[in-house]
């Protein structure tokens, strides 16, 4: 691992300065964009890819997912980012993939089929930010009312309720 | 604003396709007692067994995380409090450790000592509480009583601290909110001193106990694999034999410097995570006892005027601090645009803060992930197959917190 404090922004420099990185080799092309900061990797993929992706880094030893929410950068076009942080016991070491989501087309593959334990994570995801999951064995609101209206974690609902 | 078109509820009713007549469902909560606050789990039974369950969350839901959005970073920290309220100082910790990342901030070694004292305490608070309750679950009354005394000394360390009993928000951006007051390592030395007796004191009221043996071995069995697969983490992973913790694996907060053992058990059950709970507090006595020792001399507090707040004395005597207070207070302080996730080893298991930041004074996202939301999934996985009865056993070995969940 080079040094932590260094930052390295987009696939070619992290490519130069890391090349030996274990998700990095695992995911060699699908990788669009990357970026080492603050001690974090973070390695965006096509949305079409996100499932080969996650398959690829797991066979390659991240075998624990951790985390999966959503970024809304409203009004930036795509709108949604994706986080997911799968965590490796052996290498002891966390990598996160992301993956941006268009508006127009808020959906995406699930990844219950990888990570059972993304069920709740994909469920939080659909009922605060909208965005749906191709595939999901029950995708319904989990924190929210079944009849409620709107996505209370994008940025553009009204935080004092609709008038 | 657009409205995406929910569709069809995948699953109407909890009921299962094909089902048999003889099925029955029962709805379990929103205010059952040992259900540990507003869980409700609708359960579909075959006589006394357990055909299907699905935990229904979010009664709890107060958006925590969209407060944060109209927050300044620092206010951030007593909201933090309320998530998991039975571990105020874990919570604060992580939130801290993530934003000083953001930051890139130095924290004096005294700040991490009295963090890795008190998060170590909290986490003595979290299994006592835990201890006390799932043994009233499963019958055995005596045991809540005895817990709850220890657990009321240590709130009173934290009054003693931080002012508060439960929501301490001691834990600051760039240190601690204030000097550790004088005292209190005598207080915690005194506590810790006597603490192991009562860990036996338990021990002896539970482990021998025939009742309570036969309503935990064998029960709520979850694989390795199914703990992986499902995200599980912290004392309930490590009953699953999964060798993790992340004090020691990924050392935050100067952690590296501190000797303790992992306690791992390969059996799988309730009494695994029971075994594993006991032992982890006797390490976090451990830890505490060393981090009394060994308590490093310096300041409480990073030396960052554009960050932390002045000591009073100073604000009130000198100019440039007055300003420096004015600004932090009224227009918080501007962080690096960036995106980080910072991971502790709450009581529960891996706790996560995920900050998103735009380069404002106010975070822009803040994801909390806590380990009770990925256990719950679990519990049908551990639940299928068993007794009615064993349901209880279940959601009391994985400790949850309602809290934390529906943050």
């Amino acid at each position: 691992m080079s040094d932590v404090k260094a930052t390295l922004l987009g696939k070619a420099a992290v490519l130069e300065v890391m090349p030996e990185h274990i998700a990095v080799k695992a995911l060699g092309d699908l990788i669009t964009d990357a970026k080492f900061d603050r001690g974090e990797v973070t390695l965006t993929v096509a949305k079409e890819n996100l499932v080969a992706a996650l398959k690829a880094v797991k066979a390659a030893g991240y075998n624990a997912f951790q985390d999966m929410t959503a970024v809304d950068w409203f009004p930036s076009v795509p709108r949604f980012q994706l986080s997911y942080h799968v965590q490796s016991h052996s290498l002891k070491e966390l990598l996160r993939v992301r993956v941006v989501v268009d508006e127009a087309n808020a959906a995406i593959e699930t990844i219950t089929h990888i990570w059972e334990g993304a069920n709740y994570y994909e469920r939080e995801v659909f009922d605060l930010f909208g965005i749906r999951f191709e595939g999901h064995p029950n995708l319904r609101r989990i924190m929210m009312p079944d009849e409620w209206v709107g996505h209370p974690l994008r940025k553009d609902y009204p935080v004092e309720g609709y008038r | 604003m657009a409205e995406l078109d929910l569709g069809t509820p995948i699953l109407e009713a909890p009921v299962a396709e094909g089902a048999s007549d003889q099925h029955m469902v029962l709805n379990m909560g929103p205010q059952h007692p040992s259900t540990h606050g507003v869980l409700r789990l609708v359960l579909e039974i075959d006589g006394e067994i357990v055909v299907r369950l699905y935990p229904e969350i979010g009664y709890l839901h107060t958006g925590i995380e969209k407060t944060c959005e109209a927050k300044f970073y620092q206010q951030v920290v007593p909201m933090t409090d309320r998530v998991d309220y039975l571990g105020p100082m874990a919570n604060n910790l992580c939130y801290c450790l993530a934003v000083e990342k953001l930051l890139d901030l130095e924290i004096p070694d005294k700040a991490q000592w009295v963090r890795v004292l008190l998060t170590e305490l909290t986490r003595i608070n979290s299994h006592l509480i835990w201890l006390g309750t799932h043994a009233m679950d499963i019958g055995a009354l005596t045991v809540f009583l005895y817990t709850f005394r220890e657990r009321e000394e240590i709130l009173k360390i934290f009054e003693m601290v931080a002012g508060q009993r439960m929501m301490t928000s001691y834990f600051r951006i760039g240190g601690l909110s204030m000097e550790p007051p004088m005292g209190m390592m005598e207080r915690i030395r005194e506590f810790i001193k006597t603490f192991p007796e009562k860990i036996d004191e338990y021990s002896n009221l539970l482990t021998g106990n025939p009742i309570f043996v036969n309503r935990l071995k064998n029960v709520g069995h979850l694989s390795k694999e199914d703990a992986i697969a499902l995200a599980v983490t912290g004392p309930v992973a490590r009953a699953s034999g999964i060798d993790f913790d992340l004090r020691r694996d990924m050392p935050y907060s100067s952690y590296e410097k501190f000797q303790f053992d992992v306690p791992v058990s390969d059996g799988c059950d309730v009494w695994a995570r029971y075994v594993v709970r006991l032992e982890e507090m006797r390490q976090s006595v451990r830890i505490i006892n060393q981090a009394l020792d060994g308590m490093p001399e310096g300041h409480f507090k990073a030396d960052a005027p554009k960050i932390v707040l002045p000591d009073r004395e100073v604000m009130k005597t000198q100019m440039e601090a007055l300003i420096h207070h004015f600004k932090i207070v009224t227009e918080g302080f501007a962080v690096p645009a960036g995106e980080v996730y910072q991971q502790i080893e709450s009581g529960h298991g891996s706790m996560g803060y995920y900050v998103v930041s735009d380069g404002t004074a106010k975070p822009y996202r803040v994801h909390m992930r806590y380990p009770g939301f990925a256990s719950l999934q679990a519990l049908e996985t551990m639940c299928k197959g068993r007794l009615l009865a064993d349901v209880v056993a279940v959601i009391g070995s994985i400790d949850i917190v309602l809290g934390e969940i529906d943050r």
